[in-house]
């Protein structure tokens, strides 16, 4: 599987649903999710954030993440050549009853922000002993 | 002079740049491709370059860069691992291997090269070579 060559995929522009009062272009982060016994697991891409600059926020089941790109990194240069825009990242996931709220969790390596929405105990697969 | 003096137009100066760019013909035909991964950004400081790459995912150690005259040679394999019982539900990130090499118009001065990785961001400063930089010639 990883030895296959690696595409490049288009940013995806983010469709706000409110008007924006900065200029500027955000983007979707690409995103993986996947499920075990114990927890759900966020993994996005968001390159060039920084972690002072990366906000989570959860209000009413959403969870709303930012990443704001540091700006004046490209103080005093000029673009000769580009294959890229960049921009800043948000993306929002709507939550079910079944994950703790209290126990998520976020890690940031690399550009890759990781994050664990562990399983409420209800929520929990547990085996049924027949009688 | 900066060339994106207001912190308020820095966003869209800068993404306005970009857009420009794309159709620069400075790396000419000798990049090979555009659509290769990484995707890449080449930016003037002064005399010297900047390139800058987004890597999100890929580790120092699985990213190889290699300098050699004009030519310079970004590879490395970006893996993707979830867990053995994890059932997945969305899978957009992209993982494989790449290898892509492009050549610059000037000559760079090959000891002054340096590379930094961050963040998922790759930055190398490619300083020119003395014998490309312009001379100021005194009219006698």
């Amino acid at each position: 599987m990883s030895e296959s060559p690696l595409a490049v995929r288009e940013k995806q522009e983010l469709a706000k649903k409110e008007e924006q009062t900065v200029p500027g272009r955000f983007f979707v982060p690409p995103a993986d999710i996947f499920e075990t016994d114990e927890a759900l697991t966020l993994i996005m891409e968001m390159p060039g954030v920084e972690k002072k600059d990366m906000t989570l926020a959860l209000e009413d089941d959403v969870l709303r993440v930012e990443g704001k790109i540091d700006f004046s990194k490209y103080e005093g240069v000029e673009p000769v050549y580009s294959e890229y825009v960049v921009g800043h990242y948000a993306r929002g996931f709507t939550l079910s009853g079944k994950i703790a709220r209290d126990g998520i969790s976020a890690q940031l390596n690399d550009g890759v922000l990781t994050l664990t929405l562990p399983k409420a105990r209800e929520a929990m697969p547990r085996r049924i002993a027949i009688n | 002079m900066a060339l994106f003096p207001d912190p308020f137009n820095t966003l869209l100066g800068l993404q306005q740049a970009l857009e420009a760019f794309r159709t620069s013909g400075w790396l000419q035909s000798s990049t090979s491709g555009g659509g290769s991964y990484p995707p890449i950004n080449v930016f003037r400081k002064n005399d010297d370059f900047v390139l800058i790459a987004e890597v999100p995912g890929i580790t120092k150690s699985d990213l190889d860069v290699q300098v050699k005259g004009r030519t310079i040679r970004l590879a490395g394999t970006k893996s993707i691992n979830f867990p053995d019982k994890a059932s997945v539900h969305r899978r957009e990130r992209l993982s494989g291997r790449f290898d892509r090499s492009l050549t610059l118009p000037i000559e760079i001065d090959l000891d002054g090269v340096r590379a930094e990785c961050n963040d998922g961001i790759l930055v190398l400063f490619l300083p020119r070579a003395e014998n490309d930089k312009a001379r100021s010639i005194k009219i006698g």
